[in-house]
């Protein structure tokens, strides 16, 4: 909250006068009500590997995470200019491949990367849109100095906790909405559904039908698949709702075969479909593939888009922004020493207790090593994985990150937050919402945010003007 | 040459089919030396779903069977027009990059036998393509040709080993092998014309590989030769497993015969 030690940042003084008007007591007890309140809703969130806490809540503090209509704008611009380059990379990538002819990014960064699928070669989504929704994961280090942490352009997670954040906020102090202006987030699955249907194929039903495609309730993000189907007002599928008939995609209903022309799936590539992808799965829709290259429906988001979220492929960002847009990364890339290069190795190696190293195709926080909070036992450990499997990982170095407030027992105090901003990409247009997900390291010092490994979430306001 | 094609193949089920869907590559393309005049595919017993090309440009189409069937039958059948290109395709065309054709498949994974094939071919050649004929008359001397002792899934290396297989096996080795001196190298499923009569045993395979100074170059590894226009070229892939003429999933029934009659002639 403070930029420089000399009072609070701009978005925050008019927060801040509210704050100080408040009873603290008061405060901390809004703290158990929200929990209160999501425990209604229903919104827990599964932990992998933590069986006994298999349905706990993600922590909500109350303080918000503030940002001026002037930061937003400038966010929006840079989160912006990188979807279209995303998407016009996944384009050239499953196609004539410009940029690996140009030397701009080395060969074996794709042809190694079981990420790029074949079977999308050739392949043109309808509205030349791979990339659906992106939740660009985000964290700032100054005034108006943002990195981006990771694209997530496959299945990005955590929307709903986006809108009840929001909704709990604004249910406990609807007078603080009165007092400072907040953009609004709520309409978030009405602008999904639009966005959707809007990438639907040729000869899709008018309005195009859409529909979610889960896992089921064993997946971690299941709450959110049910949530985002029931707010967008559509169908809730499994893949064995789901078979070829007439040679589209069609779900089973009391009144027999409806044909989807856009399926929102949250099942990986790899389970997608047993026909064309692992043949084990009992998950996927056997044919869904075919259809889709045959043009009869649309999947979101695409197929082998994870290419342009692979950890070792984010350190090229920028020279792929500026390939694509000719334009100069409006977001900053945080540096990163690719492992799989045996100069960058012997650093990296060196160096461990003050990076960051990151597996290149995880995520959730999982298998990571945050040097500056692990032990030397850790350490010795993480560095024997490393030299076994230096191309499975990339090292960043741990950057000075600003704090927002978090309300604890002994006040306001600093903690580490990440902002991740939801975008849906259409034909005709890029939509962000204002706002996103804000998730914050809820001890001191801590750097690690996932909730998966402990850290908390808050609502996050961007100020009208 | 003209070459008329008949090609059926019969399915039948022990027991009534649940839900089956079936990617049939029957249907060539018309490319370098070959014209497609016409082609027709006929399903007995089920229904064409619907048809795209893949990475390979290959035409594919998606066929289900009819629910509770116990048989099905699909009859592709037409005419192309050949001619002699002395087993040359050309440059490298379509989306799918030249290197991904040196990607390793499970079915063309390198062992100790391919690499010893490897190994005693030397260095000792005029030019690549007199290296790839070597390589090509090696498989056949070692592996000589004998059906029924491998079968779809059987990889390059176990066939190798065995000294016996039929023409995928001979492909495969080939691949695998090219892919190891450096060869971007493929898998075709195609038509032979047997000159001494029109009923074909089963429909053929061989192999191509990509040679910087003359493109895709075609070797009937089986047959110790280069395609000529005896040759109908109609699905390719990394191995079989992309290029294969029938391939899905059934759910209901377990076993299965399958009846294949193949004519070509002129």
């Amino acid at each position: 909250m403070n930029g420089n030690g000399e009072g609070p940042r701009e978005p925050y003084c008019e927060y801040c006068r509210w704050f100080a008007g408040e009873d603290p007591a008061r405060l901390r007890k809004k703290t158990q009500e929200a929990e209160t309140f999501f425990r209604r809703t229903g919104i827990t969130f599964n932990v992998y590997g933590q069986e006994e806490a298999a349905e706990r809540l993600i922590p909500f503090d109350i303080v918000p995470h503030i940002i001026s209509d002037r930061e937003w704008a400038r966010l929006a611009r840079g989160i912006e200019q990188r979807v279209r380059a995303i998407n016009a990379f996944l384009h050239d990538i499953y196609h004539r491949q410009e940029i690996l002819l140009a030397g701009r990014i080395p060969v074996d960064l794709i042809s190694n990367n079981e990420a790029w699928l074949p079977q999308m070669v050739g392949v043109s989504p309808p509205g030349g849109i791979y990339t659906h929704i992106v939740g660009v994961d985000i964290v700032r280090t100054g005034e108006n100095e943002f990195f981006v942490l990771e694209d997530n352009a496959r299945t990005p997670s955590g929307v709903s906790y986006m809108l009840e954040n929001r909704e709990t906020m604004l249910h406990m102090f609807p007078g603080l909405f009165s007092r400072i202006k907040v953009r609004e987030v709520s309409d978030y699955p009405k602008k999904l559904r639009r966005s959707l249907a809007a990438c639907a194929p040729a000869g899709a039903a008018d309005p195009p039908v859409v529909a979610v495609l889960t896992p089921g309730i064993h997946n971690s993000a299941y709450f959110e698949h049910s949530f985002l189907a029931d707010q967008m007002g559509v169908e809730l599928v499994e893949g064995h709702d789901l078979s070829v008939v007439e040679g589209r995609i069609a779900m089973r209903t009391t009144q027999g075969f409806t044909p989807i022309d856009v399926l929102y799936r949250r099942i990986d590539d790899d389970y997608l479909d047993p026909l064309c992808f692992n043949p084990d799965s009992m998950l996927g829709v056997p044919g869904i593939m075919d259809a889709y290259r045959a043009g009869n429906i649309t999947i979101a988001n695409a197929p082998g888009a994870g290419i342009s979220d692979d950890k070792a492929i984010y350190s090229y960002m920028p020279e792929i922004v500026e390939f694509y847009t000719g334009e100069k990364a409006i977001l900053s890339n945080v540096p990163t020493w690719r492992c799989s290069d045996a100069d960058a190795l012997a650093y990296v190696l060196e160096h461990l207790g003050e990076l960051v190293v990151k597996e290149v195709h995880g995520s959730g926080g999982y298998g990571m090593l945050v040097g500056p909070a692990a032990s030397k036992k850790e350490i010795a450990a993480f560095a024997a994985k490393l030299k076994a499997r230096p191309a499975n990982y990339i090292a960043q170095p741990t950057l000075a990150l600003s704090t927002v407030p978090i309300l604890t027992r002994s006040g306001l105090a600093p903690r580490h937050v990440d902002l991740r901003p939801f975008v849906l990409a259409s034909p005709s247009r890029i939509d962000i919402t204002p706002g996103g997900l804000t998730r914050v390291a809820l001890k001191a010092g801590s750097l690690v945010v996932n909730s998966s490994q402990g850290g908390g979430t808050k609502d996050t306001w961007v100020l009208e003007e | 040459m003209r070459l008329r094609i008949t090609h059926r193949t019969e399915y039948a089920y022990d027991g009534p089919l649940a839900y089956a869907l079936q990617e049939l590559r029957l249907r060539p393309k018309s490319s370098h030396g070959q014209n497609v005049i016409s082609w027709s595919t006929t399903v007995d017993g089920g229904s064409k779903e619907l048809e795209f090309h893949d990475q390979h440009n290959n035409h594919v189409e998606l066929i289900s069977f009819n629910p509770g069937g116990r048989a099905i039958s699909v009859l592709s059948a037409g005419e192309v027009e050949t001619s002699d290109t002395a087993g040359l395709f050309g440059r490298h065309g379509g989306y799918a990059p030249l290197w991904y054709f040196n990607r390793i498949t499970d079915r063309t994974r390198p062992g100790p036998h391919t690499r010893k094939i490897v190994k005693a071919l030397g260095q000792e050649f005029a030019d690549d393509i007199s290296r790839l004929h070597a390589l090509s008359a090696a498989i056949a001397r070692q592996v000589s040709y004998l059906p029924g002792v491998t079968d779809a899934t059987t990889l390059a290396e176990e066939a190798l080993e065995a000294g016996k297989g039929v023409c995928q096996d001979h492909a495969h080795i080939f691949i695998a092998a090219a892919r190891l001196m450096g060869f971007p190298a493929r898998y075709v499923s195609g038509y032979l014309m047997m000159d001494d009569r029109p009923e074909q045993e089963a429909s053929h395979a061989w192999a191509e590989a990509h040679i910087d100074a003359l493109g895709w170059v075609g070797f009937d590894i089986s047959n110790g030769i280069s395609p000529d226009e005896r040759y109908v070229r109609v699905a390719t892939g990394l191995d079989y497993g992309e290029a294969a003429p029938v391939s899905g999933i059934t759910r209901g029934t377990n076993a299965e015969s399958m009846i294949v009659t193949l004519q070509v002639q002129q």
